[in-house]
């Protein structure tokens, strides 16, 4: 590629996965008649986000080192009243990075599903998923545009529901791709609100002319109320961002993704879909800066996400739920970054949780294939010995996660914890505290799974259902057999992620939250909202970050954190119990998930049912059917019973009503004429 | 006492209400029916024939070889009806024809 960017050439990227994707998906599975086998599948998918994510690379070298910029349309879909749907790329900075995050992580997810996926059936049903869905992510984060925005927006939670039923023959799994779809549904009705709003009022889908009209917004309210309406689009996006990022009360679902199978719970639900919310919301910075009610809500949202979903953690004892639950956190994280207007940070860490989420979701799936399908940490302990690779690599994601100095989760943890205390929003308090409990939960639930499964007793023999889950994942191992260290094309991908775990954020703070890297492509009011100003005063490089942060409260949270787990699953394992039993109340409410799920299936679906029923039975059944349609012929029945009385069959019947017909005629014309 | 146009017309009259009073009351015969509409037309044809005379105009005399032209080819009609209705039905009691009703 040249030193400017082609938008044709560009084209590519997100197409070369969605070739692989349909060859993978027509001619791999039953559909073409199985006409390629499962090594020409994985290489043809490979190759496509091969081909996507040097290109993304090629693009974010020549955005930060040569200054690229791009908006281009491609094709205009169609025009209605003036509104163009078009298919355009806008790249900047933003675009470059999150191209490279999700074409990245997807290489190493496809290469590590070579491994995970060995032995299913649905092989290359897999690959084509996988790749469908980088298309999809491509095309959301490229995207000049809002339709195509949400074209992508739909098409990754399309194939998340594909994934996550990936296993369909599993109940529990049905039930939950479901869920997610529906909880999607949510928050995409408030997304495309938000883009109609945004349709009517600028009378524009393209980034670049609706932001152009953000001023002219800022003045408006809407109809009929005194709400700025800004602040109505703005929530009204977050809704949306707040379905896909699974944030409080919107999250439900992501937990139940983890009956997917392990890779896709890296890549989608943790790496890259899920921040596709967090994306947005930067995207769509010009528009958020001018509604301070809505980084208000944003912040209190992101908070409790933060905070209550990390709690939730502790007690989960599916060593993917765990870390489900820890991404459900650092979403959290993410989104009090944006409401405190700190965009760059939340992106930045959107970066750097990506590549250690991604890893610590394939490092579970490792030890997950490692113990022959088994995922209870509680029948788990000192795998350490026999898979090594995973562990070093499992231990790094952990350390960058709960943000020891010099990782990546580090720099950008601190950063979100260090922009919500510079807020001045009416939320940051609350906020600061809850990122600041937050960091202390993160390393005791972080450390707890990681001294459960590596550490400890061997305790892989006392499974109680090891017969029972043997049998179900029709995998030919015996329950009782040792772990063993996953094959190269698993602990390549571990560690070709765990370098960026461990590395990035030293490399990337600088110019990512205080360089001119998303200069153009995220807007900061910085006269009302200066955080990235005190930021940036208060940095001193990243080597003198990790010093300052020694004296500083989160790294000391986080090591009491990782101490607290250490003392109570390694040197006096009745605690746990201890504290369980004392604080009978609180694991009941953690253990029922703050009972939002019971209040979904209790309170919303059945309302919903009992309201479809009863609108069924009074509107369809009583109204329509029984009145409308029936109640018209049984009307027509009666009239038409009480007239065939008049048809005798008689001939001179009707002759005689023809005679006194025409007599009343005749009478009457007569009368008439007098 | 002279003949006026009001005899002429009472006939008329008499012969009409004679014709309907036959097809109602009639219980029995087909032919009894097609009877009373002959009837009903030589009620009209006197009626035209008065009105002819009574006002010297000729065309309602030629109206009455009209009117029994078409009596007469109704009648053949309705005799060939008949014909084909006992054919059918064994029967031409008014009384057993009652399959016009819906």
């Amino acid at each position: 590629m040249s030193q400017t960017l082609n938008a044709s050439t560009l084209l590519a990227v997100p197409l070369a996965p969605l070739m692989g994707s349909v060859l993978a998906g027509i001619f791999g599975t039953r559909l073409g008649g199985n006409w390629i086998g499962r090594r020409l599948t994985h290489s043809l998918t490979i190759l496509g986000v091969l081909v996507a994510f040097v290109m993304s690379v090629m693009t974010l070298k020549s955005v930060a080192l040569d200054g690229a910029r791009l908006n281009e349309t491609l094709y205009t879909w169609m025009v209605v009243g003036g509104l163009k749907m078009e298919v355009g790329f806008m790249i900047d900075g933003l675009t470059a990075m999150m191209m490279c995050v999700v074409t990245f992580v997807s290489l190493m997810v496809h290469i590590y599903t070579i491994g995970y996926m060995e032995e299913d059936e649905g092989y290359n049903r897999f690959f084509a998923y996988i790749s469908l869905f980088t298309f999809s992510m491509l095309m959301l984060v490229m995207s000049n545009n809002m339709l195509q925005l949400f074209f992508g927006w739909e098409a990754v939670g399309l194939v998340s529901y594909l994934l996550i039923g990936f296993w369909f023959n599993k109940p529990t799994a049905i039930f939950a791709n479901m869920k997610a779809f529906l909880v999607n549904r949510v928050g995409d009705f408030g997304f495309i609100l938000g883009i109609g709003l945004i349709a009517a009022y600028a009378g524009t889908l393209n980034y670049t002319e609706a932001f152009a009209k953000a001023g002219e917004l800022s003045a408006l309210t809407l109809p009929g109320t005194s709400w700025m309406l800004v602040t109505v689009i703005c929530i009204c996006l977050f809704i949306g961002a707040m379905g896909k990022s699974a944030q409080f009360p919107l999250h439900v679902w992501l937990p139940d993704s983890m009956e997917g199978p392990t890779p896709i719970s890296a890549l989608i639900h943790a790496a890259t879909m899920v921040t596709a919310g967090i994306f947005m919301v930067a995207r769509m910075s010009p528009l958020f800066e001018l509604s301070d009610t809505a980084l208000n809500f944003i912040m209190v949202i992101g908070a409790i996400t933060a905070l209550f979903m990390g709690f939730l953690g502790i007690i989960q004892n599916d060593i993917k739920r765990v870390v489900a639950y820890s991404t459900l956190s650092q979403l959290g994280y993410m989104t009090v970054a944006l409401g405190a207007s700190a965009y760059s940070v939340a992106v930045f860490h959107l970066m750097t949780h990506a590549f250690f989420k991604a890893l610590l979701f394939l490092g579970a799936g490792s030890v997950i294939m490692g113990m022959h399908h088994n995922q209870d940490i509680r029948w788990m302990g000192g795998v350490r010995k026999y898979m090594p690779i995973t562990w070093i690599t499992s231990l790094l994601g952990s350390l960058a996660l709960i943000g020891t100095p010099l990782f990546s989760g580090f720099y950008s943890k601190d950063s979100i914890i260090e922009a919500v205390a510079e807020s001045h929003l009416p939320a940051a308090g609350f906020a600061h505290f809850a990122v600041l409990v937050g960091v202390f939960v993160t390393a005791f639930y972080s450390f707890r799974m990681y001294f459960l499964v590596f550490h400890g007793q061997e305790r892989f023999d006392q499974n109680p259902h090891a017969h029972h889950e043997a049998h179900h994942d029709d995998h030919g191992h015996g329950a009782h057999d040792k772990p063993h260290e996953s094959p190269w094309v698993v602990t390549v991908p571990l560690v070709l992620l765990a370098i960026p775990s461990v590395v990035i954020g030293y490399m990337t703070i600088n110019p990512m939250l205080f360089g001119e890297f998303f200069k153009d492509a995220i807007f900061v009011d910085a006269a009302r909202h200066p955080v990235m100003q005190e930021l940036a005063h208060a940095f001193h490089g990243p080597a003198g970050m990790a010093l300052h942060a020694l004296s500083s409260a989160p790294f000391w949270l986080a090591l009491a954190g990782v101490v607290t787990a250490w003392y109570m699953y390694m040197i006096n394992p009745s605690v746990p119990a201890a504290f369980a039993r004392a604080l009978k109340p609180v694991v009941l409410i953690l253990e029922n998930k703050y009972y939002l799920d019971w209040f979904n299936e209790n309170m919303l679906a059945r309302g919903a049912r009992a309201l479809g029923n009863g609108l069924w039975k009074v509107g369809d059944l009583a109204l329509i059917d029984g009145f409308v349609v029936n109640g018209s012929w049984k009307l027509m029945g009666w009239v038409s019973g009480q007239v065939r009385k008049f048809q005798s069959g008689y001939l001179y019947h009707y002759a005689l009503v023809m005679i006194l017909g025409i007599f009343v005629l005749m009478t009457y014309f007569v009368w008439l004429n007098k | 006492m002279t003949l006026t146009l009001g005899h002429y017309l009472s006939l008329g009259a008499m012969l009409f209400a004679l014709a309907v009073i036959g097809i109602f009351l009639n219980r029995k015969n087909l032919i009894v029916l097609l009877m009373a509409i002959e009837l009903m037309l030589l009620a009209v044809n006197m009626n035209f024939v008065a009105f002819s005379h009574y006002l010297g105009d000729m065309r309602g005399q030629v109206f009455v070889f009209f009117i029994l032209t078409v009596a007469a080819a109704e009648s053949a009609i309705g005799l060939a009806i008949l014909v084909l209705l006992f054919r059918n039905k064994n029967s031409i009691n008014v009384d057993d024809l009652n399959s016009l009703k819906g």
